[in-house]
């Protein structure tokens, strides 16, 4: 695990110096995160990365997991699908395995959680932990990753009811802000630049990878990383690359996600993308396992163009991640996509599969732009998404929380 | 010149961060933004003028508050985006004066237009308020001389905190750095009269550093 003090040569001494010292009151703080998953999709990747570093300053930081069987997480994947506007009833039965699960795993995390500072509960699959510990002496935020701009009424109705017992949220953006309570801070996630997924690779390691899942680096490539889900419109991207081989029959599309425990939809989605991709050898589905963050890294790094042609989304990690390769992005006009891809100056919103088309053939017949777009992407994600930024958004909301509501905290040597 | 002085506390460097907030109130057109502009937190019209120097945004020379932004990038309303964006928060006394300046301009413009343009989801004008989280570095100095060289050295952080930060604790728009060297007489009033002469609008702060930096070691006669 890289030392806080790694970060300086790519954030800069100052940003290091700046989290030392927003930390020095934190000293010994009990902080507690909790989620459904450790492995698979970006809250996993941010927690297994901001939590080691929050211990590094001297925070007593954990986390936790909740557990289910399957029917917990085909309520919570429904929960997921809600909340980002498909109309997705839940059933009662299923809400009461979701209210039961978390039951259960407050029998295992009550000790932790009640004697906790400080719980952060990621997404819905925790949210209940909270009214099964009655004796919590800490502050409970809520950090919900998923684009809640639009929810389905029915399912945040449900939810809200677990939400307002918090003592604030955290949201990506504002646009996903609802009336609540407490206060809504904003913060928006981050990458780490020193994790597998987005460490420098030499030439040699991504040809293997290339030679490995028989891709042809002579010809252009389009990538797009997500999990198998609907809301990331694999099946809009394929549309798209087939409009723009119409320009550019050398184009190629590599298509590479993982699974995630917490993800019971992704075989269903897969097989849909199985059946669009068709005998199209030039289309290359990938299901990688969970711990092969250096291979998507070669990836991002051997494509021309990375897509993230979504139609929901809480933010979007992989578009941040292929900005830090110095590649264009084209993506979609929703969510956290809308923060990171600034049009025509780090790559290209889109609504459609015809739009995607249009800025891929616009992209490849243009590499001085892509280039350029290239650099600009990069320089934004340093200045921007690093988690040295994030951290040092928790560590100021962190003393927010402890030292009230004042509009200025003052802290003194 | 002076090698301190006994009378004077020594400069303590601070540094900050900002918390953001949504307020939860939103805009879909420019009467309600100017609805919600009548009585919004003064917190919010302050972020949305000074807020984005700490935040993350993409460097966009044309337009220095969230409001010109907006009109531009959402209402595509060209003339009132040109009329916000020249609107420098530094001209007026406090963030009352400034909130009633904002709602002149709608006002006018709304009077121009025949209906205000609604925008789509995901275009609305977000009102936000933030928290600043103030820390002290441990850096001090007590000889002004040693001034340009701290000043380089500073964070982002630590330049909005004396520069930006302070125009809300002192009067008359004093930054910290001025305040200071005022205290000791006379003598550095050329130093105070050349910082007041800084736009810190129109720049980042690393520019802002680089401005503030460049002025003093003039006024001090340093080398760069």
């Amino acid at each position: 695990m890289s030392s806080i003090d790694s970060y300086a040569s790519i954030a800069g001494e100052e940003v290091i110096q700046h989290l030392r010292q927003l930390a020095e009151p934190l000293k010994g703080l009990k902080v507690v995160h909790v989620n459904s998953t450790r492995v698979g999709g970006g809250v996993a990747e941010i927690l297994d990365r901001l939590v080691p570093l929050k211990r590094e300053l001297g925070i007593d930081a954990h986390w936790e997991i909740v557990v289910g069987q399957d029917s917990f997480y085909e309520c919570t994947k429904n929960f997921h699908n809600s909340l980002q506007g498909k109309l997705a009833p839940v059933s009662d039965s299923l809400l009461r395995i979701f209210e039961k699960t978390n039951e259960q795993n407050a029998e295992k995390l009550r000790p932790i959680l009640e004697d906790a500072d400080l719980v952060f509960i990621h997404d819905p699959q925790p949210l209940p932990l909270l009214r099964w510990c009655p004796n919590r002496k800490g502050k409970w935020v809520w950090r919900c990753h998923i684009d809640l701009s639009r929810p389905y009424r029915p399912v945040w109705k449900y939810l809200r009811k677990f939400v307002v017992d918090y003592d604030a949220s955290i949201f990506s953006l504002a646009d996903f802000a609802q009336p609540l309570p407490h206060n809504q801070y904003l913060i928006p996630p981050s990458i780490d630049p020193l994790s597998d997924k987005n460490i420098d690779l030499s030439r040699s390691f991504i040809q293997d990878v290339l030679d490995k899942y028989g891709i042809d680096d002579s010809r252009p490539i389009m990538l797009q990383v997500s999990r198998f889900d609907r809301f990331k419109d694999p099946v809009g991207v394929i549309r798209a690359y087939r409009l723009a081989k119409g320009f550019c029959p050398e184009l190629q599309l590599v298509l590479a996600g993982g699974t995630a425990t917490d993800d019971p939809e992704g075989a269903m989605v897969l097989g849909e993308v199985k059946a669009e991709k068709d005998n199209d050898e030039d289309i290359n589905v990938l299901l990688l396992p969970p711990e092969a963050h250096k291979e998507i890294n070669a990836l991002q790094r051997a494509a021309d163009i990375i897509l993230q042609k979504s139609i929901k989304e809480g933010f979007g990690l992989t578009v941040t991640e292929g900005m830090w390769k110095q590649k264009p992005v084209i993506g979609g006009d929703t969510g956290g996509i809308r923060l990171q891809v600034i049009d025509h100056h780090t790559g290209f919103r889109v609504n459609t599969p015809e739009g995607a088309a249009l800025r891929i053939r616009h992209l490849l017949g243009r590499p001085e732009l892509a280039h350029e777009m290239g650099i600009k992407a990069k320089e934004f994600v340093r200045q921007n998404f690093l988690i040295t930024r994030h951290l040092r958004e928790y560590l100021s909301l962190m003393l927010a929380l402890l030292m009230g509501d004042d509009e200025r905290v003052e802290l003194e040597m | 010149m002076s090698q301190g002085n006994n009378t004077v506390e020594p400069f303590s460097v601070r540094d900050c961060a900002l918390v953001a907030i949504a307020t939860g109130k939103r805009a879909e057109n420019l009467r309600e933004l100017r609805d919600h502009l009548m009585n919004i937190h003064q917190g919010s019209i302050y972020y949305h003028f000074w807020g984005s120097l700490l935040r993350p945004k993409f460097d966009d020379p044309q337009f220095n508050n969230d409001f010109a932004v907006w009109s531009h990038y959402s209402l595509h309303d060209e003339v009132l985006a040109e009329r916000l964006a020249i609107i420098d928060p530094k001209d007026y006394d406090d963030l009352e004066a400034l909130r009633r300046e904002l709602i002149d301009v709608i006002e006018q413009r709304l009077d121009e237009i025949h209906s205000p343009e609604w925008v789509g989801p995901g275009k609305q004008f977000h009102f936000i308020r933030s928290q600043i989280v103030v820390f002290d570095t441990g850096w001090r100095i007590d000889n002004p001389e040693h001034l340009p060289n701290l000043v380089m050295r500073m964070s982002a952080g630590s330049i909005f905190y004396h520069v930006i930060d302070a125009r809300r604790r002192f009067p008359k728009g004093l930054d910290d750095f001025s305040a200071w060297l005022g205290g000791f007489g006379d003598e550095y009033a050329p130093a105070c009269k050349a910082l007041a002469s800084v736009d810190p609008y129109y720049v980042t702060l690393i520019e802002l550093r680089r401005k503030i930096g460049s002025v003093l070691r003039s006024c001090f006669r340093q080398e760069f």
